[in-house]
């Protein structure tokens, strides 16, 4: 009972620095005061819901996430299947450098990768930050596919060389069905991580036209003078829910501990 | 079968070329560019100079370096180790006490902080620490005085919000080190006549040692590199009064265009992260069986 209040009370200080954002965003007359809204409407997000507003950064951040989770996805299984089905000597401190840069403070390489950008003439090109956004998540996704791919047993390929098949068949063939769940955890992880990313496409990224939707909410907050307080808690509701619902989706599946995998199994 | 080896790692190469131009490439030039006097515009944009330690030397006799590593000393300490870490075990203990329901739906509001998009959760910190937010609304329900938190005490606010935003991962990780717990060890000291606490800190948290090590270096290690919670709240601001080594560096790049002063920033910040990095892999490799 003593445990339950306590945890009760612990939650309640979690929930309610969201009620902001919940009320707020049903609320034409919000302020930064947390009140039921007197007269509640749909109105802020009517406003928000319009192609510049929305629809366009939503779309770029569909573009940016997706993309990055591809080139993730493809990269970490090529670079997984030799690290797992052979035994070299390189393995262990490759797999060990990999851990390595999953440390790398992303923060702290943006100003030498802004530098680098400028210099190769990559600014302001989303398939440039697609690939670098790729690379910052590169290291853990190869990590939790070589865990997974572990765990799918050789024999199974072993059978499909002996009728003459190559490694990247059975790899195609074999392997990546049977590891399905785990390639789709892998792809949500990194497509979550790339979603939320404000900082690097904040910096890798100048024309509002290719702005995702982490950059553009920044519209809303008091650019133009005054903060538009109910629908900057629209937009971000909207903004929100897709990762909360791909969250909900792994989770679910895989008992809540997914993103863990990658960094706690040695 | 030299070749037939060579050949078999060819898919890793894909990975590797990615690595290299932009992970390590950055990083070497950072090191190289925080030796120069290259900025953003002006002649040294085009034609950047050797300077020597200059950078350094300048980031040592200037205030704003010595106040924004102290800062970044307390931001971390206080949000990740004490904050994030303490808080996150203690809601997993208490989850293994109480009914399901309790702990399943806390445990949900604790994760909503934590999976919400970055900027979001930054705004949601911004609205309530404001001066007319919710915190002040509450604490005027019980009678006390509002003061303006991002402005008084901007480094407090930032540490709570980060609290509130990472306690998430680390009780994630306790819940999971928890269940591994052997029962009947903890059993065995109850029967012994063990109180809770001594239960707590000579059998629990003995035996999840390693949990708590790996999740302090990788709490500590996010903690290091948060900008959006804080360029949102405060800015750096008052007066760099929460200006961690993230935000002045990115302000000097980018605000004052001083590239090369930036990067020297940057590559301490590098440098600590590969520190702390080289320290976790340590530990996980001693983990292995």
């Amino acid at each position: 009972m003593g445990a339950d209040i306590a945890l009760a009370v612990i939650g309640v200080c979690f929930v309610a620095p969201l009620l902001w954002l919940l009320l707020a965003a049903v609320d034409p007359q919000a302020g930064y005061q947390t009140k039921v809204p007197s007269a509640p409407s749909t109105a802020n997000f009517s406003a928000v819901l319009t192609p510049e507003l929305l629809f366009q950064p939503l779309a770029n951040s569909l573009w940016l996430s997706a993309g990055t989770a591809v080139v993730n996805l493809l990269a970490a299984v090529l670079a997984a299947y030799p690290l797992s089905r052979y035994q070299s000597r390189f393995n262990k401190p490759f797999m060990y450098t990999v851990l390595f840069g999953t440390s790398l403070p992303v923060t702290a390489i943006m100003v030498p990768v802004y530098g680098l950008f400028v210099q190769l003439h990559l600014l302001d090109s989303m398939a440039a930050t697609i690939f670098f956004m790729a690379t910052t998540t590169l290291p853990m996704a190869i990590w939790m596919t070589k865990n997974f791919m572990d765990s799918v047993p050789l024999e199974l390929e072993e059978a499909a060389w002996m009728d003459g098949a190559s490694a990247m068949a059975a790899l195609r063939t074999i392997v990546l069905p049977l590891m399905r769940p785990g390639l789709g955890v892998v792809f949500i992880f990194v497509f979550i991580q790339a979603w939320g990313n404000f900082f690097v496409p904040f910096i890798l990224l100048l024309s509002p036209g290719k702005q995702p939707a982490a950059v553009s909410i920044f519209s809303f907050f008091g650019q133009h003078g005054a903060v538009a307080y109910g629908q900057l808690a629209a937009f971000s509701i909207l903004y929100s829910v897709p990762v909360l619902l791909l969250y909900a989706l792994v989770s679910r599946g895989m008992g809540n501990s997914f993103a863990l995998s990658g960094a706690m199994k040695g | 079968m030299t070749i037939r080896r060579v050949l078999r790692l060819l898919p890793v190469v894909p990975s590797i070329l990615l690595l290299l131009l932009f992970l390590v490439a950055p990083v070497a030039w950072s090191f190289y560019a925080s030796f120069t006097n290259a900025s953003l515009t002006g002649k040294a944009a085009q034609d950047p100079q050797w300077v020597g330690a200059d950078n350094y030397a300048r980031m040592f006799s200037d205030d704003s370096f010595p106040l924004s590593a102290w800062l970044t000393v307390v931001f971390v300490a206080a949000s990740a180790v004490l904050g994030q870490n303490v808080l996150g075990l203690l809601i997993a203990l208490l989850m293994t006490r109480s009914r399901k329901v309790v702990s399943s739906v806390v445990g949900t509001a604790v994760v909503a902080a934590w999976v919400l998009p970055e900027i979001v959760a930054a705004f949601a910190a911004y609205a309530y620490f404001n001066r007319e937010g919710t915190l002040n609304q509450l604490a005027g329900i019980v009678g006390v005085d509002g003061v303006d938190w991002l402005y008084s005490f901007p480094l407090v606010a930032i540490i709570l919000a980060n609290t509130w935003r990472g306690t998430a991962f680390s009780m994630l990780v306790y819940r999971a080190a928890l269940a591994d717990v052997p029962r009947d060890i903890s059993e065995a000291a109850l029967m012994d006549g063990a109180r809770g606490w001594q239960r707590l800190t000579f059998i629990t948290l003995p035996l999840i040692r390693s949990s708590i090590t790996t999740n302090l270096m990788l709490i500590t290690l996010q903690t290091l590199a948060v900008f959006t919670l804080i360029w949102v709240m405060t800015a750096g601001g008052p007066a760099n009064a929460s200006t961690t080594l993230p935000v002045l560096a990115y302000q000097e790049a980018f605000k004052f265009g001083d590239i090369g002063y930036g990067t020297a920033v940057a590559s301490v910040l590098i440098l600590l992260g590969m520190v702390f990095g080289a320290l976790y892999v340590r530990l996980l490799r001693e983990r292995r069986p």
